[in-house]
């Protein structure tokens, strides 16, 4: 077994000539002691095998785009532009690939000024330069729990303490975010930004109400406070009826036809075209755009010209004849909901067959990530230890405490086939059964669920305010089912 | 100097240490590169006996953690295919991994250990085990420990504050493993022992200095957060009361030599803040060697140097 000694303690008694480790502690800043490596991420990183099916990834599934079209493009940059791709770009990013960020941009309704779009290294390159421009440590950020996994560590990174509000089916209650925000001035503590991705949120699946998002767009407003609008899947809506973004709110409430002053909006074509191109954006006011460039400057000078020039190319292609109308980007974006629409039925489906009665879960209209929450307390990082060939995220992940959340579960839909999804969904409830089996035996109640009442009330339709974890009326599982369920335990 | 030798340094596998054992693995195989010695490094898995067999080597390093590498399964193996190997044997391996067997026999030979009684999986479904409940909280009280009894992560140690936890954390524990132990929990000081094998035939273990590990947050339900990275600073050599310092060695080497340990061990004990005593927690047969872990700091507090240490890890295999 292994324990290690921490990268930010020092010993007590130091020799920095004699001692490796205390000559490298002297070394390292004071910030890398909130870079915590936690056991969790340890179990999870043994799930990346081949046989393990991985609904643990934020994956896109990128085998769906045309390797002979993927071929053509590289070559027309190539045959184009070689010296241009190979050279260094704009820090803010080419011309060329703005122009699309802009079209992206309308297509969700968001009228936006190139001027102020940064190109990016990925949407986590945003979040890295939001906080390196405005956090200082000690600094507070608020965000939404659960919140996205991979902001938690770059919020540590930074120092940064993070108020999370827990969010229920209609997104972050403003209601809670304003008592949260009267509480912090009353502690003379002064947020710097509110992080929240209001479409199909990671990894809650939830979608930020109209209502919600016109109240915080004037909260943010009436306190002169930035707000970060993490928008990776806002195009992959499968029902419902887009809603629009902070940023064009916002712009809306400035007046002029001008644009936000106050959302600093993340986009990406990670989500619909490929994580691979490591390509994001930013559009912020001007003197926070301005900052984001000189941060960026700083961290890599120019995101991939190569990439770059790769999506000017892709978004000049026409669709192809008997597809909808319009370029090929779009079309492809149609292609990913129709898969993904399906692939979120099938999980709804083993959901509802393998986690029916002991559990709850979301229902998102568009995204990648389903939010299942446990009944009774289970730990959902123990459940993956249990869990033999599959993998998800432990709640856990989504919370800067790394406490709560502990009997929730994220869930990926997109990037895993049918077959998959279904025999994943099967073996995380056959260890539950095991799990509620053994807690029955030992506390004396032998099978309390499996032996529930068939039928539990129908509830009340989802209305504002509803908690997350009771988003989806749940049928309890039918006698049979709870049959079938003792016999595979009694085995 | 030694002679050179040719040596396979197993590292990786499947365990839920396996990033640890990788790390641990690839500084074991640069010391051995500076001193000479030909290296060859794999990964422990399906092809692990035919790439042994391949390479010939004069011995194997054990750089492995957990599961397999740790509980005498490789050590078997190894023996089965004739390749010297650093560290314990099989039985010494599974002594040491399975923390139930190891308490038992530290009560057996009076080695203080704190109270704890160990339950299986298979009692719970078959022997009605949730009726002796009472039972634990009438011999051991509150607050327990609950260990899976051969996981060495950080990963599935639980605390019970009272009888309506013990339940949960007795299943959440299972998770890592079929057999757990439910351990009183002693209040105090953290402390580490590294023993090593001296140099010549007829030489004895030695004690390494004292490491106290002390966690930032004191609170129970934190307890897990004792093993992670960031949340524990270390003292080495420990600044402990008269006597403390070595009467914590003597034991360490009682039971390394109770256990049948070779080569190398670390033994965790707990100095319990109210008693002043001492007892041992547990045995590793296989500690880590990163940069961070505590072997190596405990050998460094002693001017062993990381190259020196791992030479004298290896010639383990050669003292069998």
């Amino acid at each position: 077994m292994e324990r290690s000694t921490s990268a930010g303690g020092g010993g007590r008694r130091t020799r920095p000539a004699a001692h490796e480790l205390a000559r490298y502690e002297g070394l390292f800043a004071a910030r890398t002691s909130g870079m915590k490596s936690s056991a969790m991420r340890e179990m999870m990183a043994l799930t990346e095998r081949p046989d393990v099916i991985s609904l643990a990834g934020g994956l896109p599934d990128t085998s769906t785009f045309a390797p002979e079209l993927y071929a053509k493009l590289m070559a027309q940059v190539a045959e184009e532009s070689t010296a241009r791709a190979l050279q260094y770009g704009p820090t803010e990013g080419m011309a060329a690939t703005v122009g699309c960020i802009v079209e992206v941009m309308a297509r969700e309704g968001t009228r936006v000024d190139p001027a102020d779009v940064i190109v990016t290294t990925g949407g986590q390159q945003v979040i890295d330069l939001v906080c390196k421009t405005l956090i200082d440590p000690g600094d507070v950020i608020v965000a939404e729990a659960p919140t996205y996994p991979g902001a938690v560590p770059t919020f540590s990174a930074y120092q940064a303490e993070v108020e999370q509000i827990e969010i229920d089916a209609d997104g972050m209650p403003i209601d809670a975010l304003e008592s949260t925000l009267d509480r912090l001035h009353a502690e003379g503590r002064r947020p710097k930004f509110i992080y929240t991705i209001p479409n199909f949120q990671n990894p809650g699946g939830v979608t930020m109400s109209l209502a919600r998002r016109r109240r915080l767009v004037e909260v943010a407003r009436e306190r002169e406070l930035l707000v970060l609008e993490d928008n990776p899947y806002g195009l992959l809506r499968y029902e419902g009826e887009p809603l629009p973004t902070l940023y064009s709110l916002d712009a809306e409430a400035v007046g002029r036809g001008g644009a936000s002053d106050l959302v600093i909006y993340l986009g990406t074509f990670s989500k619909i075209l490929s994580p691979g191109l490591r390509l994001g954006w930013a559009v912020a006011p001007r003197p926070v755009v301005e900052k984001l460039n000189l941060g960026k400057q700083g961290a890599d000078l120019c995101s991939s010209p190569v990439t770059q020039m790769f999506v000017a190319a892709y978004f000049a292609e026409l669709g192809t004849e008997g597809g909808p109308p319009g370029p090929a980007w779009i079309e492809y974006v149609e292609r990913l909901k129709q898969l993904y629409r399906r692939r979120r039925d099938v999980m709804l489906e083993a959901l509802e067959e393998h986690f029916g009665g002991r559990a709850s879960w979301t229902r998102p209209e568009g995204g990648l990530f389903i939010w299942a929450s446990l009944d009774g307390g289970v730990d959902t990082t123990d459940l993956l230890a249990r869990s033999e060939g599959v993998a998800f995220v432990p709640g856990r992940a989504a919370y800067m405490d790394g406490r709560r959340g502990s009997s929730s579960m994220r869930l990926n839909f997109a990037g895993v086939p049918d077959e998959d999804i279904r025999e994943g969904i099967r073996r995380i409830g056959k260890v539950m059964s095991g799990d509620t089996g053994l807690l029955g035996t030992l506390t004396g109640s032998p099978s309390v669920r499996a032996h529930a009442p068939a039928a539990a009330e129908p509830r009340p339709p989802v209305e504002d305010g509803t908690p997350l974890a009771d988003v989806v009326a749940l049928p309890r599982r039918d006698a049979e089912s709870s049959r079938s369920a003792r016999r595979r335990r009694d085995r | 100097m030694n002679a050179a030798r040719k040596v396979a340094v197993l590292k990786g596998g499947g365990s839920l240490e396996r990033t640890v054992s990788l790390r641990s693995g690839a500084r074991v195989q640069q010391a051995l590169s500076r001193l000479g010695h030909e290296v060859i490094a794999i990964d422990a898995g399906p092809e692990l006996v035919a790439q042994v067999h391949e390479c010939q080597p004069d011995a194997a390093f054990v750089a492995l953690h957990g599961r397999d590498g740790e509980d005498g399964t490789v050590q078997g193996l190894l023996e089965l295919i004739g390749v010297p190997y650093t560290g314990s044997g099989p039985a010494a391996c599974m002594r040491c991994t399975d923390k139930a067997l190891a308490k038992y026999l530290m009560r057996e030979a009076g080695i203080p250990t704190p109270e704890f009684t160990a339950i299986k999986e298979s009692a719970i479904k078959e022997l009605g085990v949730g009726a002796a409940l009472p039972d634990v909280e009438r011999t051991l009280g509150f607050p327990l420990v609950v260990k899976p009894a051969s996981q060495g992560s950080a990963l599935g140690v639980k605390f019970a504050r009272s009888s309506d936890e013990l339940p949960a954390a007795i299943v959440g524990a299972l998770s890592y493993d079929r057999k757990v132990v439910i351990e009183r929990y002693v209040k105090g000081r953290d402390l580490a022992v590294s023993v090593l094998e001296s140099e010549g035939d007829d030489a004895e273990p030695v004690a390494l200095p004292v490491v106290e590990a002390i966690p930032r947050e004191e609170e129970f339900y934190n307890y897990e957060s004792r093993y992670e990275i960031g949340m524990t600073t270390f003292v080495c050599p420990a600044e402990l009361p008269e006597g403390a310092d070595e009467r914590a060695r003597e034991l360490a080497l009682e039971t390394y030599g109770l256990l049948g340990c070779h080569g190398v061990a670390r033994v965790d004990l707990m100095l319990d803040a109210a008693s002043g005593e001492l007892s041992v927690l547990e045995t590793n047969v296989g500690p880590g060697l990163t940069e961070t872990s505590l072997l190596p700091l405990a050998a460094d507090a002693a001017g062993i140097g990381f190259d020196e240490l791992v030479e004298r890890i290896l010639a383990s295999a050669f003292t069998r």
